[in-house]
């Protein structure tokens, strides 16, 4: 069954090449159905890939799928190769699942749109890219994906390119990634220079004995790439500009899984951070951060989907949190849960904004429980998941960081623990601006622009999101080995690396109840100042609203002195330099031009003349080696 | 022995015996073409030209196929000579026959699709086609110097008539004529050659010549190497490399445009095909003579054919020195002349093939479209058929990507494997000038490509409305369905289709999946 893996992959690009050329003709939903089916087969087919990984004895789940030689030159072999362990294929199951739901609910979302079809084109070589990133073989192949996913989320970021604010997000997010993406390539050259191979089978069981230097460079480096991809600390700036795309690009793209590749890179390269005590120190402290500001930020945004998108900036910065103190499985656990519940709370902010007809501002909501029940209820399955408030998925996977933080450094946990009191609270001012209090909405509007429930296709995914949300923490519940089966599965992955802290249960029933107090006074602090008011300054500073300006700096400092320096690039270097070289270069084919034109005259007899000539030399040049 | 005196004494004539299987696909195109002119005297069908073009293109298929299974033959059971030992069928002819199968195939479906439009219409543009790629299939396995040239002239007789095929116009005429007149010179040289090497070795004999060079040393070997600088000649005007190469821009632009994919495909790969041979087979032994040369006329092949194709201003001109500068990397496989080289060469020249043909059906639709006749298309009448034409220009533009050696094309490894060959015999000064060649000649791609997806102003699109009733319509098609989606251009003929499709399929798939190619051209060895 494992030999079905190429056709996972195969499958949405499958979609994206029948889409590209026959999307038009399909129409809506034609388009939209083809898409959802072909990465709802993916996912089908991913779930018998995983029945026939597990049913190898742990320890040699990995399966290689040399696809084929693309080419070989002397001794140079460039393969196009799958890897698939327990990591890659726990992010072939979510990445599918979480992205056919998507799909689906971007039919209702977009059915409105005039280039519904091409939205769907995206949307499906995203999904390749994405697998593409997850199962590729080797360094370059996950590159690939890299890219694809980062050229997919811009032209998916600037969907609707008529605004000019998401054209210009759109490049954003474009250049940002650039200066990730150097990282990447530069991690990857280290790679090849110390190890002799791009193959993660080759590289992944040779890293023993790699000093302490050359592991911490090259796991640097390859942070470098995933904090542009992952929207860390100092480059988080474009996620939060990434929220002018469509909403269902926003869950999938910008919460669930592309900003995770970072983390993915991190946990696929961990015997490299195993090695290096710095960098790991330095993911976890840029980590925790992320988290903090991200939290912070979240608390004073007025548009539903900039407090998402700052709460997703935090929540990774918590699954850094987790891969720098060693608890990678946790990270990861982190990863699937979040992407269930963050999905949910975007595309359920998607449902608010497709009811309120491109409403996106918080103070101008309230009181939609009751026209928008399905919505209203799933989002709070989801405001709890986040906020960590045990039995929700939230509460395990959160926890499970938490722990791991203290274990390494009470002073980490104490920063992740305000950040987690922080995000119960934002999520559940957000929660309480947008269903609850008195309605802000101009209510002597005609009967059809009240706000309405979004179609069955829309709320359905939201209901089995929701479902997830909630009993995602059964993957990994802490009571005993049994039923921590993310570990077990994951545990080959790790093996290099060290174990993960080790926490004792009475520390963890502690840690545990700390947790539930902070979660629900979390939740109790957002009921009392946000359920029925809706303006209050003080909580909404300034300096948080603009997330401490950082962003603003950065368009002083480089947006700003960039374009003035490529202004005068242009000046000096184009229109001097090159403009100059181009013009010498010119002048000199010109000038030999016009004795290359007495010599293309057009006439035959020049020609014959040319080709005798040329004979001739040859000849002459032939009986001085002549002998005898 | 008098033939005639033999022929008067009775005595019965020996002839050779010949292994028809061997050579079914010379005989089929042979029969094809004489098929399709003896349908048209019974029937007088001039004008369903579909039928003949379907003949012409299932003898293709027939050829390629045939030739594969040849191939298959010979790595079963090595490779043999047939016909009296005259010709060879070894791994090298037949992917040459192969080669010239698929230069045909593309040819007859863009001359179906829009040549009988600018010229008359009926079986003999088919029947040349086919009798040319037989010459270039007998010069492609001649083992004899004789049936070389034989095969040089059945294939250039041919290509004389095809480069004047639209008789009305004077620019193709003129072509044809100067193509004609310089053939025929070199065909002298070729001539010539070849009578100085029988007098110096005592054979045409390929074979016998390599053999008799290996044994002995000539005290006087002057004719000898001035013999085979005359073939260098002969064979270097076809291929066109500098010095032979005056004609090309002319006859490139002059003739129509399927006939220009034709001969900058299969006549390239025949007379490549039979330097290759010549010389690294017959002549191996005279290495150190011809490598010098080689070098120059390689090094000044690719300088002169990229740094003119910039400056040109005409398509099909351009194309032309870009071709000369293709055909210098070719040169280089022969130059290094390593085993694995000689497999680069003729791995360019299949990739040169495909995108060629490709590019230039692609410009001579865009012509068509345009209402543009022979010859006249400028790079500045490009600008904007991005969006008016976007599956024509997707496809030029993934050729001309290509052709500069685009990642994940055809193109990119051939000129790689080429270069690593140049690199692995340590002549590093010659790659860098090939590294250089390769740069000057994709800012033309490069300008080609964006100048395509180049708006027009508006203003410029209604001048051209205005002018010429045949382009409003096309315009007034623009502006219907003014977006950036591909769409099937209705107006592309089915043949120019599949011959663009399969042009780009090629590119793109041995692109991506390059191994099986790369293996057949590196399996393909010569006859010793």
């Amino acid at each position: 069954m494992l030999s079905l893996l190429p056709y996972v992959v195969g499958l949405p690009l499958g979609g994206f090449i029948v889409l590209l050329f026959f999307g038009r003709r399909l129409g809506r939903p034609g388009a939209g159905v083809i898409g959802s089916l072909t990465v709802g087969a993916a996912f089908v087919l991913s779930v018998f890939v995983y029945i026939g990984l597990l049913s190898r004895p742990s320890g040699t789940r990995v399966y290689v799928d040399r696809l084929y030689t693309w080419f070989a030159a002397g001794s140079l072999h460039v393969n196009v190769s799958l890897y698939l362990d327990p990591l890659s294929m726990t992010m072939v199951l979510f990445v599918t699942g979480v992205a056919f739901l998507i799909h689906v609910y971007s039919i209702g979302y977009m059915s409105h749109d005039d280039r519904f079809h091409q939205f769907f084109v995206y949307l499906n070589l995203f999904v390749f890219s994405m697998l593409v990133l997850v199962v590729g073989g080797s360094i370059p192949l996950t590159f690939l994906g890299w890219e694809g996913v980062g050229t997919c989320s811009y032209f998916l970021i600037a969907f609707w390119f008529e605004r000019p604010s998401a054209a210009s997000a759109g490049k954003k997010a474009f250049i940002i990634n650039r200066i990730g993406d150097a990282g990447f390539l530069l991690g990857a050259f280290m790679v090849y220079k110390y190890f002799g191979s791009l193959s993660y089978s080759h590289i992944l069981s040779h890293t023993a004995g790699t000093s302490h230097e050359v592991a911490t460079w090259i796991s640097l480096l390859f942070f470098v790439a995933a904090v542009g991809k992952s929207a860390q600390i100092p480059l988080f700036v474009w996620l939060v500009d990434a929220m002018e795309g469509p909403t269902p690009v926003s869950a999938l793209i910008h919460a669930a899984t592309m900003v995770t590749a970072g983390v993915f890179l991190m946990a696929r390269l961990n015997p490299f951070l195993a090695l290096s005590k710095t960098t790991s120190m330095i993911v976890a402290v840029v980590g925790v951060a992320t988290a903090l500001l991200g939290a912070t930020a979240a608390t004073s945004q007025s548009d539903i989907k900039k407090v998402l998108a700052y709460s997703t900036v935090s929540q990774l910065g918590f699954m850094f949190l987790g891969i720098g103190t060693g608890a990678y499985v946790a990270a990861i656990f982190l990863m699937v849960t979040h992407a269930f519940y963050k999905a949910l709370l975007f595309l359920g902010a998607g449902s608010v904004i497709h009811g309120m007809h491109d409403e996106q501002d918080l103070k101008k909501m309230g009181a939609l429980r009751r026209f928008m029940p399905v919505t209203s209820v799933t989002f709070v399955v989801g405001w709890l998941s986040i906020a960590g408030v045990p039995p929700f998925s939230g509460f395990w996977s959160k926890g499970d960081v938490l722990d791991a933080a203290y274990v390494k450094s009470p002073f980490l946990w104490v920063v992740a623990i305000v950040a987690a009191l922080l995000t119960a609270y934002y999520m559940g001012r957000e929660t309480y601006l947008t269903f609850y209090g008195p309605s802000r909405w101009s209510t002597d509007e005609r009967e059809e622009h009240k706000p309405h429930e979004s179609p069955k296709v829309m709320t359905i995914p939201l209901v089995v999101l929701a479902a997830l949300a909630v009993l995602g923490g059964a993957l990994n519940l802490p009571f005993g080995v049994k039923l921590e089966f993310l570990s077990k599965w994951l545990a080959p992955v790790f093996a290099v690396s060290p174990p993960p802290p080790h926490v004792s249960t009475s520390l963890e029933l502690i840690l545990g109840a700390v947790d539930t107090l902070v979660a629900l006074g979390g939740v109790g602090l957002a009921t009392s100042l946000w359920r029925s008011r809706w303006v209050q300054p003080s909580l909404e500073p300034r300096v948080l609203q603009k997330a401490y300006y950082i962003d603003s700096i950065y368009d002083k400092a480089f947006a700003v002195s960039g374009t003035k320096l490529a202004l005068e690039t242009n000046d000096v270097v184009d229109r001097k330099v090159i403009d100059g070289a181009v013009r010498a270069v010119t002048a000199i084919v010109a000038g030999v031009g016009v004795y290359a034109r007495k010599l293309q005259s057009g006439y035959v007899r020049s020609y014959a003349l040319a080709v005798s000539l040329g004979v001739v030399v040859l000849l002459g040049y032939m009986l001085t080696r002549a002998s005898g | 022995m008098n033939l005639v005196a033999t022929v008067l004494s009775g005595a019965p004539i020996q002839f050779p015996s010949i292994s028809y299987s061997s050579i079914l696909p010379e005989v089929v195109f042979v029969g094809a073409a004489v098929l399709s002119m003896l349908l048209v005297a019974v029937l007088g069908q001039r004008d369903q030209t579909y039928g003949y073009t379907g003949l012409g293109v299932a003898a293709a298929l027939f050829g390629g196929i045939w030739s594969y299974h040849l191939s298959q033959n010979v790595n079963a059971r090595g490779a043999y000579a047939v016909v009296g030992g005259s010709l060879a069928v070894d791994g090298f002819s037949t992917f040459f026959m192969i080669l010239t199968s698929v230069g045909v195939l593309i040819t007859l479906l863009l001359a179906e699709a829009y040549l009988y439009k600018v010229s008359h219409r009926g079986p003999e543009f088919v029947a040349l086609t086919l009798l040319s790629a037989t010459g270039a299939m007998l010069m492609e396995s001649a083992y004899d110097l004789l049936v070389l040239f034989i095969g040089l002239e059945i294939l250039s007789i041919s290509l004389y008539v095809m480069v004047s095929y639209t008789t009305s116009r004077r620019v193709s005429k003129e072509s044809a004529f100067k193509y004609f007149i310089l053939g025929g010179f070199a065909s002298a040289l070729f001539l010539y050659g070849l009578a100085l090497v029988y007098g110096s070795t005592g054979s045409t004999n390929l074979g016998n010549i390599a053999a008799f060079l290996s044994k002995n040393t000539l005290t006087s070997n002057g004719v000898l190497l001035a013999g085979m600088v005359l073939i260098l000649g002969g064979l270097g005007f076809k291929v066109a490399v500098v010095p032979f190469q005056f004609w090309t821009p002319d006859v490139y632009q002059g003739a129509p445009t399927s006939v220009t994919g034709f001969m900058s495909g299969v006549v390239k790969a025949a007379g490549f095909a039979a330097l290759l041979r010549v010389f690294y087979f017959a002549f191996n032994t005279l290495r150190a003579d011809w490598q010098p040369v080689l070098e120059i006329v390689a090094i000044l092949t690719l300088l002169v054919g990229a740094v003119l194709a910039v400056v040109q201003s005409d398509a099909k001109r351009t194309l032309a020195y870009s071709s000369i500068n293709h055909a210098g990397f070719i040169l280089l496989g022969l130059y290094v002349a390593s085993a694995a080289s000689i497999g680069d060469s003729l791995y360019y020249l299949f990739a040169y093939t495909v995108m060629s043909s490709g590019t230039f059906g692609a410009i001579s639709m865009i012509a068509h479209l345009e209402g543009r006749t022979e010859g006249t298309l400028s790079l500045a009448d490009l600008r904007g058929i991005g969006r008016k034409y976007p599956k024509i220009a997707l496809t030029l533009a993934i050729l001309l990507l290509a052709q500069a050696g685009a990642p994940f094309t055809i193109g990119f490894l051939a000129k790689f494997s080429v270069l690593s060959s140049v690199v692995e015999a340590h002549h590093y000064v010659i790659a860098v000038i090939a590294m250089v060649s390769v740069v000057i000649a994709a800012v033309l791609y490069l300008r080609v490509t964006l100048s395509m997806y180049t708006p027009l102003t508006k203003d410029a699109e209604i001048d051209r409305v205005s002018t010429d009733p045949e382009i409003s319509l096309g315009a007034v098609a623009v502006r219907v369905d003014e977006d950036t989606d591909l769409k099937v251009d209705a107006k592309v003929p089915v043949a120019a289709g599949l011959a663009m499709g399969l042009s780009v399929a090629m590119t793109v798939g041995f692109g991506l999946y390059a191994s099986p190619l790369v293996q057949f051209a590196s399996k393909a060895f010569l006859l010793r």
